[in-house]
């Protein structure tokens, strides 16, 4: 049963269709508030901390060397997760992914020729960090935290304050006044769904239909 | 032709027969007379007046028409003392056989035999009836079908020249064989004398074509003249030196072979005696020696195999050792080959050899050894050298200078770029380098992923 919610402002009329992907204004992120880009890193690239191996050549060139190449592919790992975690980015096609300053350093003018990305792609979705949304991997879905994880944090904030038993909306856990400071606030559908079915493997959950979308039984 | 119109059926069978001008001397009287009709000439051309026709000695005229028992009845011929002592002088073709026991011998090889063969003495019949022809490198053997005893030959130099004659009704294939006159000195023979100078050889059981074919082969390719089978037959085939019948073709062939083979003699006669000079002197000697190589391992000297091959490794190690030293112990196997084959002079050496030796280096325990990178690049260094020490300093090199190609490595530690790229590489395996790859080139960098957390 859902529990009786004050009205807000903010919230969105039900019926209404979901925003497109652009990403929405966010509460955590003031200065992109107004901003609404399809390319959020045009703006944030600054800010965002490059790793050292950033800036060294050979990071571009897929080493020969087994030992050297776990290393070298266990940082660009971390590079994509860390970007896509600042920037927001949870779904992504490998050609925006190929023109992104992610993977291409234009100071050093050095790029990551296609096969490596790919490889750099296939050792994050082995790790769980990555899914492929279409047969041809052409887009994907990337989750800077695995979504056990996620479900692990959801399920602990349930816990924690006492609404076991209970029914939420999707909507309620990503942009919920509740959550506003849990991390999972402003998670992405796609990676929450993901996350609630971890969940409800381990049956901790349940998925359920609702009059304007999905929710959430948790036990 | 005197008297009757009766045909001779013998001069019928003269003129089939195309003759060859050459084997009469130029100025007879007879050619310019009566020249013969040309190969495969027509039946119908007229005979020479009188119906004359010169013998293949060339002589002088002989009735050729003559055989035994013909006789023409109208013309008065000689008497029979006259014409006993005309068929004693006259040089005839059987003359040219001589009995043998029939076999081989060391180098002779038998090339083809044919049945029932039977041989004719210019037109004439003789009691050599049916028998096998064996064909040899070196001889024409005919051995009696019935009587195995009887075994006549004649060598394959005796022959001038070979032609063929279809079957008729009623007659078989033949093969006529125009043959040299006899010399005074061969073996005794069935015949003492013959009358002309060309025999037949009546294949009754057919074969012709193939033998034929076997004859000419063997008389093109003259083997008996390369084998000498035994001093009998050296002295007939070594006969009347001066008198080499330029016959056509053949006869051309021949004297180039024998002009070739003049030359060659006095060719390596010439370098014989330049060879012992070369071997007395020792200015030579030491000219060679400061030169590169004194006595180079040839396949002469040790001939090839397994043993050639441990011999060059050992004259390889003693060749590169100064070399290598000053190269900093290591050398491509290219500069190698260059270097030996310069010091060698004349004795060049195959890149083929030379692997091979190289390979036997470490197994002989020589101060050398052959050392092939991943990449298939093969170099020689001394056992005293090591590449992985190498490593260190190279480390260092590229440390320094923040990130270095294989040229830039090669101009700065003074090696070639060749083996400057092995030693990047080998760092690079080892995990002291990585690589950058791009379009400006391929650079090397220290290893950063490991040092750097």
């Amino acid at each position: 049963m859902l529990r009786p919610r004050p009205a807000r402002g903010f919230l969105p009329v039900p019926g209404t269709p979901r925003p497109s992907p652009v990403p929405e204004v966010l509460r955590r992120a003031p200065e992109v508030r107004s901003k609404r880009f399809r390319f959020p890193w045009v703006t944030m690239a600054t800010s965002f901390e490059w790793p050292w191996q950033y800036r060294f050549p050979p990071f571009f060139t897929l080493q020969p060397n087994v030992d050297t190449r776990q290393k070298q592919l266990a940082a660009w790992c971390s590079l994509v997760l860390s970007f896509c975690r600042l920037h927001r980015q949870s779904s992504m096609t490998v050609m925006e992914a190929q023109e992104s300053p992610l993977f291409n350093n234009n100071k050093l003018q050095r790029k990551l020729p296609m096969e490596s990305i790919q490889i750099v792609l296939e050792e994050l979705r082995k790790k769980g960090n990555l899914e492929w949304l279409d047969k041809n991997k052409s887009s994907f879905l990337i989750m800077w935290r695995r979504p056990e994880e996620w479900g692990k944090l959801i399920y602990q904030w349930v816990s924690k304050s006492g609404q076991n038993n209970s029914v939420f909306t999707f909507y309620e856990l990503t942009n919920g006044d509740d959550t506003e400071d849990e991390e999972f606030h402003g998670l992405d559908e796609a990676t929450l769904l993901r996350a609630l079915q971890a969940l409800q493997l381990e049956h901790k959950a349940e998925i359920i239909t609702v009059s304007d979308g999905r929710g959430v039984k948790f036990f | 032709m005197q008297g009757g119109e009766r045909p001779r059926v013998s001069e019928q069978r003269i003129w089939k027969d195309p003759l060859p001008p050459s084997l009469f001397p130029p100025h007879s009287p007879q050619l310019q007379a009566a020249a013969p009709p040309p190969p495969g000439g027509s039946r119908g051309a007229a005979g020479p007046p009188g119906g004359a026709t010169p013998s293949q000695c060339g002589r002088r005229p002989v009735w050729r028409l003559r055989g035994r028992g013909e006789r023409d009845w109208a013309e008065p011929g000689p008497g029979p003392e006259l014409r006993r002592r005309r068929r004693r002088r006259r040089r005839r073709v059987m003359d040219r056989f001589v009995w043998t026991n029939g076999l081989l011998e060391i180098n002779e090889t038998l090339v083809i035999q044919q049945r029932g063969v039977r041989i004719y003495d210019g037109e004439e019949k003789i009691k050599f009836d049916a028998g096998v022809l064996l064909l040899s490198t070196h001889r024409l053997i005919w051995r009696d079908q019935k009587n195995h005893d009887c075994c006549i030959a004649i060598p394959l130099s005796q022959i001038v020249f070979i032609e063929e004659q279809a079957a008729g009704i009623g007659k078989s294939a033949k093969i006529v064989i125009h043959l040299h006159p006899a010399s005074s000195n061969k073996d005794p023979g069935p015949f003492q004398s013959s009358k002309s100078s060309y025999i037949k050889l009546s294949f009754k059981e057919h074969g012709q074509i193939e033998f034929y074919r076997r004859l000419s082969e063997e008389m093109t390719h003259r083997r008996w003249e390369n084998m000498p089978v035994s001093q009998l037959m050296q002295r007939k085939s070594g006969q009347e030196p001066g008198r080499i019948r330029a016959v056509g073709i053949v006869g051309i062939e021949r004297k180039l072979e024998e002009k070739r083979k003049e030359t060659d003699k006095n060719i390596s006669e010439a370098f014989e005696d330049l060879s012992k000079l070369m071997v007395k002197t020792i200015r030579f000697k030491s000219y060679l020696l400061s030169m590169g190589i004194a006595n180079p391992v040839t396949r002469e000297t040790h001939g090839s195999g397994t043993h050639y091959h441990m011999q060059l490794a050992k004259q390889l190690a003693g060749i590169l050792q100064v070399p290598l030293e000053e190269r900093g112990g290591i050398m491509s196997l290219t500069e190698v080959y260059c270097l030996v084959n310069r010091a060698r002079g004349m004795e060049l050496l195959s890149p083929e050899d030379l692997v091979n030796a190289c390979k036997m280096l470490e197994a002989l325990k020589l101060p050398l050894r052959l050392r092939i990178f991943d990449s298939g690049v093969m170099v020689i260094e001394l056992q005293s050298h090591n590449e992985e020490e190498m490593l260190a300093s190279a480390l260092e090199t590229v440390s320094e200078k923040g990130s270095l190609t294989s040229e830039e490595f090669a101009k700065l530690v003074g090696m070639s770029v060749l083996l400057a790229k092995e030693r990047l590489l080998l760092a690079e395996k080892m995990g002291h380098l990585c690589r950058d790859d791009s379009v400006e080139g391929l650079r090397f960098y220290p290893n950063l992923f490991m040092t750097q957390s």
